[in-house]
């Protein structure tokens, strides 16, 4: 059989195979957040805190919008909500139902600070978030 | 040895270099795809999880998903909480969170957003959600009225069902804030909904996503109308300018 040929079929494999490699070793990004994930990160990463992600999917599946953006006084914006930990203390916000009753109370905190630290409030996959050019990392 | 027997040598081994490349990167394929799936990857915790299988939902096509200015939705949707890339997996909390896979597993699906069709999971009583925090029985204050909005050139009108909107939300939601409840009142864009405004407070962030275009504007023009916005085209003036030439 001719040298070059064979040559060329090796290094080609060789190639192939640095490719499929690089392929599937392409770092994760925030692409795998479900749509509606919305960060918190109003006071969380100044406090030493990771921000909050909160799951927009979970909760539509045990409570219709009305609860939380009617009864609660939820604004439909991400970050134009002034939520502390005082407040949720005191029953407002979160705290209506994160309280050991209904859900996981206060004393949990790493159920809800689960985020990357550093991330900015959004809502993931939001039309403006794909659309508008992100502003630096942190507080917004 | 001779010069082609050396060559022939180093042929050999550049082929199985190449394919010791192709096993690792397979073995990469199959071993990092398990990070990135869930229904690959072995629960860091002892919750239920055995049942999270192949995500359900179908791909979104390449046509419908395509604009140049939007990122393309993830390819495998559902990860989990860890793999997400917004939850932090050194967090300990994190791998106690429930995974969208699992909960999503007997929901009807759609082409974009969740991946779920929430209305019809509703309908459908796949899900229970309360209308009321402190009553589990109560139920929601519904109305039936369908409003259709005409819209410009020769996009479909949209069709839009209070039926669906107050089986999720209150009234004061939207009116009167977001809508004035009264014919012509309202001044609507896709460039303000885009902007998250009008359905756009809504609809691109948490309800069904606006690249669903036919979802909203389902009611196609009558003939007649589409006759008229061609005669209103600056069209038929110009052909007429060419036979007087």
């Amino acid at each position: 059989m001719p040298l070059k040929p064979m040559l060329a079929a090796g290094v080609g494999l060789l190639v192939a195979g640095l490719i499929a490699f690089a392929l599937v070793n392409v770092p994760p990004g925030d692409a795998q957040a479900e749509y509606g994930d919305v960060v918190i990160n109003n006071y969380s990463d100044d406090a030493g805190m990771r921000p909050v992600v909160f799951p927009h999917w979970f909760h539509r599946i045990r409570f219709r919008c009305n609860v939380c953006h009617a009864e609660l006084g939820f604004e439909f914006k991400a970050g134009s909500n002034d939520i502390n930990m005082l407040k949720i203390f005191d029953g407002e916000f979160c705290g209506a139902c994160h309280n050991n009753e209904i859900a996981w109370g206060v004393e949990n905190c790493v159920l809800c600070h689960s985020g990357m630290p550093g991330m900015r409030t959004r809502v993931h996959h939001s039309t403006s978030d794909r659309l508008v050019a992100p502003p630096t990392a942190g507080r917004q | 040895m001779t010069d082609i027997k050396r060559l022939t040598l180093l042929a050999v081994t550049v082929l199985l270099t190449g394919a010791a490349a192709l096993v690792t990167a397979g073995m990469a394929v199959t071993g990092l795809a398990g990070t990135k799936r869930p229904d690959l990857q072995a629960p860091p915790v002892q919750i239920a999880q055995a049942e999270t299988t192949k995500p359900r939902a179908k791909k979104p096509s390449a046509a419908n998903t395509f604009n140049r200015l939007m990122k393309k939705p993830a390819s495998a949707p559902h990860a989990a909480p860890a793999d997400d890339g917004i939850h932090d997996p050194e967090n300990s909390g994190t791998h106690l969170l429930q995974w969208p896979s699992e909960a999503f597993q007997s929901f009807p699906g759609t082409n974009d957003g969740n991946r779920v069709d929430w209305v019809k999971a509703l309908t459908e009583g796949l899900i229970a959600p309360r209308y009321e925090l402190e009553d589990p029985e109560s139920e929601a204050f519904t109305m039936d009225l369908v409003i259709v909005r005409e819209v410009k050139g020769s996009m479909p009108d949209v069709v839009y069902p209070h039926q669906q909107h107050t089986e999720w939300l209150d009234c004061t939601n939207c009116h009167d804030e977001i809508f004035v409840p009264a014919k012509g009142e309202n001044q609507i864009s896709m460039a303000a909904i885009l902007l998250g405004q009008k359905c756009g407070v809504c609809h691109g962030k948490v309800a069904f996503p606006v690249t669903d275009c036919r979802r909203c504007h389902s009611k196609p023009k009558t003939i007649e109308q589409l006759r008229a916005l061609a005669n209103r085209s600056a069209w038929p003036a110009k052909s007429e300018a060419a036979k007087k030439q």
